[in-house]
């Protein structure tokens, strides 16, 4: 089957899990919506579009941008084991916010809130600091990134938390939301927001996509089939910092959502970045809206975070994945 | 006539290292085949590696059909220059069929897919280098010297002009090395490639090549046709090995440690 066939097979087959997923979703939750009378029942009606519609939206939202975010940086560092949460993006994202929240920081800048901004700046700080700690010449060491990209998420993790001890109480209580991380939203609003500045950089992404595949393979490879590998870098570095303080600043660190997803569209369509970027940006929909309905409903009185579901689903597959890259020896 | 490819004056050096090529000229013709020797650590690698543009000299410049090589559009550029790397590993099981495919990215308009006709020059270029039967396997699960196989490949599916090949035949069984030097004796003679090949094997350059670049700790220590090159004194200061012997044989030079 050619590129073409296998990428438009691909998208079908997810536009139908994806589908899937938010029927599950928009039928689960603790209160009953009755759809039979959506439009005459006011009760029913705010709950499906203040809350449960809201909810599914912002799923999607962040589950795709961490999961496109997360197939691109794998192939940037040509590790199998990267991701927002492994490379402390979203740590950094989460410090920024986390600062901008405590110093009260409301106003936006080009329509733009000045948290997401914090987030961002956090994002990229995060990245370039593990990138030039792990980098020792031309070669990116796999083993040091991580662990670089570990140690930023803690420290990071732990500055947030000072800053929740010194910010005043509702202040605080928004941060320790960020730590772990949440869907929580009411109304369309912030969602078309969220929509309006994740997309264009989803398309950018995207249209780094034949860049990505070469890179993945081997960075030469890339340059030597005419690939400008230091633009295509920094193009990467900038739109996962872009989307991943975004969604960081919204929802918080989500951690494993950008790991797990791209491996099971590996592992269902192959290693093509061309069919694992776009693939990786509906699963991921998928697989956070999925894990946000099992977080709404798993416990009888109460909802589990979201972040508390993907990072039990996400850090066995992680320590699976670690196990199977040791067994091969290419770490 | 403009040679396909010309160092001028090529010097470089590490990051916090010292220099590893100065002052290095020479050119390549069309359809000429070059080898570069010399001991371990002389600048050979990276010497190709500033002809295949990834590392930038610190003096001097690249020409490429006149046109320095940095002001060639990456992708122009990849049509014209193949390299094929001393090691490849990935970090992802690719399959082989897709390592290959890859080759024919310079060939693709941006936001289309491969056609069939890419497909099948990349079929044709792993057939011709004796690996069809490993298409569907994973790229990181082959032994070296298959890997080698699956890199030449994907060189020879850019359908280049110039082929710079860092020790190709070091991972290749008898039967390989033969397969290989054949396909770039045919390459040579269809198409009017050029390659500039790395090697410590000096009985194929004495047979194979028509032009001998020796480096000697990042300088040029001799350059010229195998028989001027191949002599025992020389190679011995090549080398720093003073038994290395040599001796033309007709149109072979047999290369030898007088023990």
């Amino acid at each position: 089957m050619t590129t073409r066939g296998r990428l438009v097979r691909t998208l079908a087959i997810l536009t139908l899990v994806l589908c899937a997923a938010v029927a599950v979703a928009l039928v689960t939750g603790r209160q009953h919506i009755d759809y039979g009378n959506l439009l005459s029942d006011p009760f029913a009606a705010t709950l499906f579009f203040r809350l449960r519609l809201p909810r599914v939206l912002m799923g999607m939202l962040i589950g795709a941008s961490l999961s496109l975010s997360g197939a691109a940086l794998q192939a940037l560092f040509r590790n199998p084991l990267a991701e927002p949460y492994t490379l402390g993006v979203s740590g950094g994202g989460a410090l920024g916010a986390s600062i901008a929240i405590a110093l009260g920081w409301s106003a936006r800048l080009l329509g733009v809130p000045l948290v997401f901004l914090a987030s961002f700046a956090g994002a990229m700080a995060s990245v370039l600091l593990v990138k030039t700690i792990a980098q020792s010449g031309a070669i990116v060491l796999p083993g040091t990134l991580l662990l670089s990209g570990v140690v930023v998420n803690l420290v990071a993790t732990a500055a947030v938390v000072a800053i929740q001890y010194v910010a005043d109480p509702a202040s605080a209580l928004r941060i320790l939301r960020w730590i772990i991380g949440s869907l929580d939203v009411v109304g369309l609003e912030p969602i078309r927001h969220m929509f309006f500045l994740l997309a264009p950089a989803w398309l950018a992404l995207l249209a780094l996509s034949r860049q990505l595949h070469l890179l993945a393979i081997d960075e030469d490879t890339a340059a030597t089939l005419g690939v400008n590998v230091a633009r295509c870098e920094a193009a990467v570095h900038v739109l996962c910092s872009f989307i991943v303080g975004v969604t960081v600043a919204t929802g918080g660190a989500i951690g494993f959502v950008g790991l797990v997803v791209p491996h099971l569209v590996r592992l269902m369509f192959g290693e093509d970045l061309r069919i694992v970027l776009p693939g990786s940006l509906l699963l991921g929909a998928a697989f956070l809206v999925l894990a946000d309905a099992l977080a709404r409903t798993v416990l009888p009185t109460s909802e589990l975070p979201v972040g508390a579901v993907t990072g039990l689903l996400g850090g066995p597959v992680f320590l699976w994945l670690l196990r199977r890259k040791q067994q091969y020896s290419m770490m | 006539m403009t040679p396909l490819l010309e160092a001028r004056q090529l010097t470089y050096a590490y990051p916090r290292g010292p220099v590893a090529i100065r002052g290095v000229g020479f050119t390549v013709e069309p359809a000429s085949m070059t080898a570069i020797i010399g001991a371990n650590g002389s600048g050979k690698s990276t010497l190709v590696r500033m002809l295949a543009g990834l590392l930038q000299p610190a003096a001097g410049q690249v020409l490429l059909s006149g046109i320095a090589l940095d002001r060639w559009e990456p992708r122009a550029r990849a049509r014209q220059i193949a390299y094929m790397p001393q090691v490849t590993t990935t970090a992802f099981p690719f399959r082989v069929a897709d390592i290959v495919l890859s080759g024919r990215a310079p060939f693709v308009a941006r936001f289309h897919f491969d056609s069939r006709h890419d497909r099948d020059r990349a079929m044709e270029a792993l057939q011709s280098t004796g690996a069809a039967h490993l298409a569907d396997r994973n790229f990181a699960a082959l032994s070296g010297g298959e890997r080698q196989m699956v890199i030449l490949a994907r060189a020879l599916a850019q359908e280049p002009r110039l082929l710079l090949l860092d020790e190709p035949s070091a991972s290749l069984d008898l039967k390989h090395r033969a397969e290989l030097m054949r396909t770039l004796a045919r390459l040579r003679e269809q198409r009017g490639l050029s390659v500039v090949m790395i090697t410590h094997d000096l009985q194929l350059t004495g047979s194979l090549f028509d032009r001998i670049l020796a480096l000697r700790c990042g300088e040029i220590a001799a350059q010229g046709a195998p028989d001027e090159v191949l002599r025992s004194e020389l190679l011995a200061d090549i080398y720093g090995e003073p038994n290395v012997r040599a001796r033309r044989m007709g149109n072979q030079t047999l290369v030898w440690i007088d023990a």
